[in-house]
């Protein structure tokens, strides 16, 4: 039960550790037991367990000790127009882990039109060089054609990645059209990828976008009324169509309203295999702030798509979230400075889009889901972390407390409380979108590859000692429900005799709009009849019809028969 | 007569010409008791005429009567030799959508004059003794396509064999598809449409225009056509890619166009771009029978693109309407929507209703290929009673036929390829039995509701209402006497269309027209068809129709969005670099920072926005690629606005 990197593994050796006297919980139950980790994996779970001399020993008195969470939608030290977001590995990594995440996933967007692999290799090394936790990346698809599907099939092969994003939205730059949706999902399906989208209608964003501009609305309003949740919801729609038809996966990255997690929920009912990630915004906030006065409180609430102006928005989608409707939580945590954001000041759409998250990601769902009684510890386990896991193809390595797994735990403090703001966070950004928010629950103390990286409230992290984590394709969860399907669906022609019937003459024209120039017009084929067999009723002559004049028909005047000659 | 002849002229421009001098003669072969006694006695009793509680609708009513004893003798004759009939249908229950009522009607210059009980009427009128039977408004069969060609073929069922189809089961009047093709005038096309159609109708039409591409010449030409050609509808294609498909940005501004025209919008729903991968897949696999027709057209392609097109109807504002509702999980997305609140019609066929897509599978490639429509038939067996029962429940409103009548040798032209099939069944004629016969009968809709989906609701959305789709003073007299005991088994044998199948082939139909008046005169009695080609008017409809419109005005009103009063914004502002936003990688790749920004004008002194502050790692440096304009003493003042 070795899970071991090829990384790093040096630095990490010969840390010992137990934590006494803690309730574990894992997504499936929860028991007292001692751990004891070696090596940065768990080695020894138990009562009474006999350890080495000398190691470094942790009391939780009874309190939860859950497996680290995995924030499986992150944009660290995204480029955009020519800067990136404030939060690079480093600082974004220490967020997740004060949070009590001990892995991210980070989204990898090559520019349309370059290449796959090296913007694949220009992530990694931003991240091995900065990643305090361990890591792992999903590359974004932002155009399609062969030489990608030759890069796509590469990194899944040998670059550790399994899960591919593409976008419905953001029209002439990163969205797809439905024809190379289909064939990428056509593609995914058939290697063993998932396939995450962003759901939003491009093309009447789009037109709605240039209205609100002629109306004269430019601030941030404009961002939510441009991409009112019904886009969202028909995105949704219309990929959970294009994956059963594929017989592809889909993970359904940033619920954010109502409509599109009824859309999920409604889709797994019928039988897709379909994942929905709520975010921390979309669980912890609404979208009554883009009518802020305040137009950079305004402004940083921009994402995509939008947060819901409906207020019980958070509160139903912790509902879905509990009920196990939607799958996993992610921070979409992509923060950019105020000034950054008034790139956008006198037009909407010109506002860099992200909000923060990555740092409040579990308390949020424990404060707004866990302590209102909508969800059992487990859950929480489930949808922070082991989930995650699950569809990565990661488990029972991350997202599981066990012999054997990676030891990335944390000792969660169910009755901490404390108070969100922007001064006292770990975010780069200058504001954050959960200001003021009381939350209870919070890592008492986080344990990442192994060591102790917060405790007492002070944070011992190491820029470059997070690990790249490959991640293989066909994951059980995922594809065993899809397998058993493709078995299934093989299609089949139906045997028949050759139609020998008569056939009407047509001129080959208007079919794919261009009228081709040699439209055959003289009768030149007589079909061969056979009048024996017949297997097909016809229309007595009870009443002559009037024929029109401009009519060819092959039919004898005496009645038609034999159609076919299977009967 | 004279009084009556303003009432004609809201006929529209074809009918102006038209004298039928035969129809009397015609008319009088008929076996109809002419029940001459019976009328004089009730002739001459015009106190009691005067004084008879009635409908005032209509304003001749009001008129005293203008025949006396002797001058209805001559009027008789006149009337023998010029257009009209009259007609008194006795004894019947009068099924309006909204109740029932027993009544005689009395009808005259093909408007209903009078209906209640004890009419008085003039004399030589023809009496048809309802015997306690339905009289309901005729059938408004929404969609038809009789002159749609395909490949340079004309369908078999032209306007007069189908709309002889439609009288014969109780259709009075049908909207027809103008299906111009791609590069064609809008025009020029509805003329060549009306043109052939006034020349062959039997019955009342009117016609929807068929949309193939979008481009700004088409505005000038639906404007035309809404205000001074009587057309309020319009069909868009979201399937057959590369023919008249339309993407969501074109759809999205024909809806808006059509929507302040006052038009409704009719929808083709189908996923087309997943169509054609499917198609090229499945054609792939080496499947090409009719069966690939289903297997390449999933019911799912369906739903999705109804909730697409109720998606960009709710953001535009505008009425949809779905035409060929042919699955149960497109007409459940029409049903979610319409409790959301949208404005959406959905348009079951009687395909859809009475029969459904396992036939695809038959060995018999020519049975199998009359089945071919789109949306196909769902292969699923429940679908035809999941949609009978929206229908009832109000969520369905409307049943057109989708007739559309090629023959088995024009449906030959796929024989090898089923993507060549050309689409469209049959069903004009055997529409208002079925649903009479799965719905009615079967206990899942009363006979008002059925009124309502065969006729009325048609008349409404479409603008016809309430001249046509009800019985009632003043409105055109398009009656059925419905007997709902009527058996009848389809066959290919018996029917009107020229057609040498039927979808129907086999099945028993309960409840079926006994007699059916067009334009006041009798087209079909106890099995025998009189019609006579031409006899059609084409039937004007004006745009903003109330059941769909009215709602959308008001929503209009509600939703005027305004924008946040704020200050200006008047803190740092990155500096973009003038890189083009969407990258067709530039090759002159900006690689130095030589840019120099303009330092922000800074007002420090209103500051109302929360800055982190102290950071755990201020002590490491920021990464050099990082370009703030913010001064590193903090930034303040984001907005002068509190």
């Amino acid at each position: 039960m070795s899970y071991q990197g090829k990384k790093n593994i040096p630095k990490i050796t010969s840390e010992r550790l137990l934590i006494k006297g803690g309730r574990i919980v894992n997504d499936d139950q929860s028991f007292y037991a001692d751990i004891y980790m070696e090596d940065g994996v768990i080695k020894q779970i138990g009562d009474n367990l006999i350890v080495p001399g000398g190691v470094k020993t942790i009391e939780a008195d009874g309190k939860m000790v859950i497996p680290g969470g995995i924030d499986i939608h992150t944009h660290l030290q995204m480029p955009f127009r020519g800067t990136s977001t404030v939060d690079d590995f480093s600082q974004g990594t220490k967020a997740a882990l004060a949070g009590g995440t001990t892995m991210i996933v980070d989204h990898v967007i090559p520019e349309p039109g370059s290449s796959l692999l090296e913007a694949f290799e220009r992530w990694r090394e931003w991240a091995d060089e900065k990643a305090c936790c361990d890591y792992a990346l999903h590359v974004d698809i932002t155009h399609w054609n062969d030489s990608v599907r030759q890069e796509v099939l590469s990194l899944i092969k040998e670059k550790g990645v399994n899960s591919f994003q593409v976008y419905m939205a953001f029209k002439d730059l990163y969205q797809l059209s439905n024809s190379e949706i289909y064939e990428i999902f056509t593609f995914l399906g058939e290697h063993g990828g998932i396939a995450q989208v962003h759901a939003e209608n491009g093309e009447i964003i789009a037109e709605e976008q240039a209205r609100m501009l002629e109306m004269g609305i430019t601030g941030p309003e404009g961002h939510v009324l441009s991409r009112p949740e019904e886009l969202e919801a028909e995105a949704v729609f219309r990929a959970v169509t294009i994956a059963s038809q594929t017989n592809c996966p889909l993970y359904v990255t940033r619920v954010m309203s109502k409509s599109a997690a009824d859309i999920i929920s409604q889709a797994r009912k019928k039988g897709n295999v379909v994942f929905g990630e709520p975010i921390t915004a979309s669980l912890g906030t609404d979208g009554t702030h883009y009518w802020s006065k305040n137009w950079a409180k305004a402004a940083s609430f921009v994402t995509s798509p939008p947060l819901s102006p409906d207020p019980t928005t958070p509160d139903y989608l912790n509902t879905l979230l509990a009920s196990g409707d939607l799958s996993v939580v992610g921070s979409a945590h992509c923060t950019f400075s105020v000034a950054q954001k008034a790139i956008g000041k006198d037009d909407f759409t010109q506002i860099p889009e992200g909000v923060n998250g990555a740092e409040e990601r579990m308390s949020v769902i424990w404060d707004k889901a866990v302590v209102t009684g909508k969800m059992d510890e487990n859950m929480f386990v489930a949808v922070t972390s082991t989930n995650a896991a699950k569809i990565l193809n990661l488990y029972p390595r991350k997202g599981r407390i066990a012999v054997g797994s990676d030891s990335d735990l944390v000792i969660w403090d169910t009755d901490a409380v404390r108070t969100i703001t922007a001064k006292t966070h770990h975010s780069a950004a200058e504001y954050n979108v959960f200001e003021g928010m009381e939350l209870r629950g919070a890592p008492m103390l986080v344990v990442c590859q192994g060591k102790i990286v917060l405790e007492d409230g002070n944070l011992h992290a190491t820029a470059g000692t997070g690990r790249f984590i490959p991640c293989s394709p066909f994951p059980d969860f995922a594809y065993k429900r899809v397998k058993a399907r493709k078995q299934m669906a093989i299609l089949k022609a139906v045997p028949r005799g050759m139609y020998d019937g008569p056939v009407s003459e047509f001129s080959p024209m208007s079919r794919g709009g261009t009228p081709s120039a040699s439209a055959r017009t003289s009768p030149t084929k007589a079909p061969v009849r056979n009048l024996h067999q017949s297997g097909f009723t016809l229309s007595g002559p009870e009443e002559a019809p009037i024929r029109a004049a401009g009519r060819r028909t092959f039919m004898p005047p005496g009645g038609r028969s034999n159609i076919t000659s299977l009967s | 007569m004279g009084i009556l002849k303003p009432m004609r002229s809201a006929a529209g421009p074809s009918s102006a010409p038209r004298v039928r001098e035969t129809t009397g003669v015609r008319v009088s072969k008929l076996r109809i008791r002419l029940k001459r006694n019976v009328v004089i006695k009730t002739t001459g009793r015009r106190d009691v005429w005067d004084g008879l509680p009635r409908e005032k609708e209509h304003p001749a009513f009001d008129e005293p009567h203008p025949f006396t004893e002797c001058e209805a003798e001559t009027v008789q004759k006149a009337l023998l030799s010029v257009v009209n009939e009259r007609l008194v249908i006795k004894g019947g229950r009068v099924v309006n959508d909204d109740q029932s009522q027993y009544a005689d009607v009395y009808v005259e210059d093909g408007i209903i004059k009078q209906v209640g009980e004890n009419l008085i009427v003039p004399g030589g009128v023809k009496v048809i003794e309802a015997n306690g039977c339905m009289v309901i408004p005729g059938g408004i069969d929404v969609n038809t396509c009789l002159h749609k060609p395909y490949l340079g073929t004309p369908p078999v069922d032209d306007f007069y064999q189908g709309t002889k189809a439609a009288l014969a089961g109780g259709t009075t009047m049908i909207i027809d598809h103008v299906t111009p093709q791609p590069g064609e005038s809008l025009l020029e096309a509805f003329e060549k449409w009306q043109e052939v159609a006034d020349k062959k109708s039997c019955c009342d039409y009117s016609l929807h225009l068929d949309i193939p591409h979008w481009h700004e010449g088409v505005k000038e030409e639906l404007e035309q056509l809404v205000q001074e050609k009587g057309i309020n509808s319009f069909q868009v294609y979201m399937a057959y890619k590369g023919l008249f498909q339309m993407p969501d940005s074109q759809l999205y501004e024909a809806f808006s166009f059509l929507k302040e025209l006052g038009a409704v919008v009719l929808v083709h729903a189908e996923n087309g771009d997943l169509i054609a991968q499917e198609q090229s897949k499945i054609l792939g696999m080496g499947i090409t029978g009719p069966e690939g027709h289903p297997l390449s057209r999933p019911e799912e392609l369906e739903a999705e693109a109804v909730f697409r097109a109720i998606t960009l109807g709710n953001r535009v504002n505008c009425p949809v309407y779905i035409t060929k509702v042919m699955s149960k999980s497109a007409a459940d997305t029409v049903a979610t929507a319409r409790k959301k609140g949208s404005v959406v019609f959905g348009e079951p066929i009687t395909a859809s209703l009475a029969t459904d897509g396992s036939h695809y599978w038959s060995k018999n490639w020519a049975k199998a290929a009359a089945y071919v429509t789109s949306p196909p038939l769902s292969p699923d067996p429940t679908t035809p009673d999941h949609l009978h029962s929206l229908l009832s429940c109000g969520d369905l409103q409307v049943v057109g036929s989708g007739h559309c009548a090629y023959s088995t040798s024009q449906k030959a032209i796929g024989k090898d390829n089923f993507t060549l099939i050309p689409e469209g069944t049959n069903g004009v004629e055997e529409r208002m039995g079925f649903v009479w016969d799965k719905a009615v009968a079967m206990g899942k809709m009363d006979e008002n509701q059925f009124v309502a989906v065969t006729s009325t609701n048609a008349a409404k959305i479409f603008n016809l209402y309430p001249r046509k789709g009800r019985i009632a003073v003043g409105s055109d007299a398009d009656i059925v006497i419905w007997d709902p005991d009527k058996i009848k088994t389809i066959t290919a044998k018996a029917q009107q269309s020229a057609l040498e199948y039927n979808i129907f082939e086999g099945m028993e139909c309960h409840g079926g027209p006994v007699y059916v008046v067009s334009q006041g005169r009798i087209v079909f009695e106890e099995g025998n068809l009189q019609v006579q080609q031409g006899t059609g008017r084409f039937i004007s409809r004006k745009p903003f129709p109330d059941v769909a419109y009215q709602r959308i005005k008001y929503r209009n009103k509600m939703m005027c969005k305004q924008g946040v009063s704020r200050g200006m914004y008047d803190g740092p502002v990155y500096d973009v670099p003038a890189t083009p936003k969407y990258i067709t990688p530039a090759p002159s790749a900006k690689t130095s920072p030589t840019t120099h920004q303009p330092p922000p004008i800074r007002n420090l002194h209103q500051s109302n926005f929360s800055l982190s502050g102290a950071q755990i790692d201020d002590n490491i440096p920021r990464r050099s690629g990082h370009r703030i304009v913010a001064p590193p003493g903090g930034r303040s003042n984001i907005t002068s606005l509190g």
